[in-house]
């Protein structure tokens, strides 16, 4: 038997970093702004979809991609507020892959501002995957615990932006705003961090207002 | 667990790497694992033993070297090994600092029989 040492040194997310990547260049040039949402199940991400598409439009356009385990639910709900949505249905997975938004990329009609990801729910897995977006948001509620940064350190030290949900239920929930924006900054100083409830509104006009100045940077630095 | 994804990726580079060479099979396989990848190295082992059955690795033997997280401070260049994510330079207390290791996940070798 002949034995022989192969020297590799490759990336094992590298596929999935170049395709990213070609997503990234390719929507920007079209001036789209792409955002990943990403929280563990329940924590609004659609929600948030939802009562944004109040304060974005009719001035800006938006459309959506639902990432699930099962079921087209979150696709339907985005629809019935009159946005394009397409549902990406894993079948297991506990992530979306650059590769799956790759494949929707030329379905993406011209013209339009905003992509929204939403990812599967799950803490954990979706930090490792970049989808191709500008602006990822981690979105923290409050009824999950003020300590959850500092125990899932990775999907905060990679995102652009934090949002903490679900305001309107403190008090009676016990959940230190401060404290959580200030162990999720100690993770990622460059963090931008919103406290907001798509249910009251509060901080909602803060948020939009944040997406349509990098709407507009994007563009700048794509002219 | 999305270590079944990565073990995905490393099999479709080990194929191509092996028929590269044109390896008969492939013996070991050695991966670095940063200890804040994200990626546990227990399940990438469970992953890789599942995966392999019928393949060119079949009776293959994942080597994992963890390594640790490494970082550099903009401000006064320290080097320092960190236990967690926290962004606070040891010396000088700056939070400016650049990540040198330890949250990547590489393929460095392996070993095939040609
Ligand atoms: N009180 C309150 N409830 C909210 C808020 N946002 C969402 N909810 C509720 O929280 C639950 C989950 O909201 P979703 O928007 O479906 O959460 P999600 O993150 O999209 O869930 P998955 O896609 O299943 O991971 C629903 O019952 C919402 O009505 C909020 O701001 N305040
Ligand atoms: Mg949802
Ligand atoms: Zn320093």
């Amino acid at each position: 038997m002949i034995k022989k040492e192969v020297l590799v040194l490759k990336d094992l997310l590298g596929s999935n970093k170049a395709v990213a990547k070609e997503i990234r260049e390719q929507l920007s040039a079209r001036g789209i702004l792409v955002l990943n949402l990403i929280s563990s199940p329940g924590a609004g991400k659609t929600s948030l979809l939802e009562a944004l598409a109040d304060l974005l439009r009719p001035e800006f356009s938006m459309a959506v991609i639902e990432g699930d385990i099962e079921t087209e639910r979150d696709a339907e709900r985005i629809r019935a507020k009159g946005i394009p949505a397409w549902q990406i249905t894993t079948g297991g997975a506990c992530h979306l892959e650059a590769k799956m938004i790759g494949k929707l990329s030329p379905e993406i009609p011209e013209g339009l501002d905003f992509l929204f990801i939403e990812n599967v729910g799950n803490l954990v897995c979706p930090a490792s995957f970049d989808l191709g977006e500008t602006i990822r948001c981690v979105l923290l509620s409050t009824p999950e615990g003020d300590d959850k940064p500092k125990k899932y350190p990775q999907v905060f030290n990679s995102s652009h932006c934090l949002l903490l949900t679900k305001t309107d239920l403190v008090p009676p929930l016990p959940f230190d705003i401060e404290l959580a924006r200030s162990e999720a900054l100690e993770i990622n100083p460059g963090l931008q961090t919103f406290a907001l409830s798509s249910v009251s509104g509060a901080g909602m006009r803060e948020f939009a207002d944040y997406l349509i100045a990098s709407l507009h940077k994007l563009r700048q630095d794509h002219a | 667990m999305h270590e079944l994804s990565l073990i995905a990726n490393l099999f479709e580079i080990l194929e191509e790497k092996a028929a590269e060479k044109e390896a008969k099979r492939i013996l070991s396989v050695k991966l670095q694992v940063g200890l804040l990848s994200g990626a546990v190295p227990e399940l990438l082992k469970t992953s890789f033993d599942i995966y392999k059955k019928d393949t060119i690795a079949a009776e293959a033997e994942l080597e994992i070297i963890e390594v640790p997280f490494k970082v550099e401070c903009n401000v006064c260049q320290t080097q320092m090994i960190k236990d967690d994510l926290v962004a606070v330079c040891d010396a000088c207390g700056s939070i400016d600092l650049k990540t040198l290791q330890g949250t990547d996940l590489f393929l460095l070798k392996m070993d095939v029989e040609i």
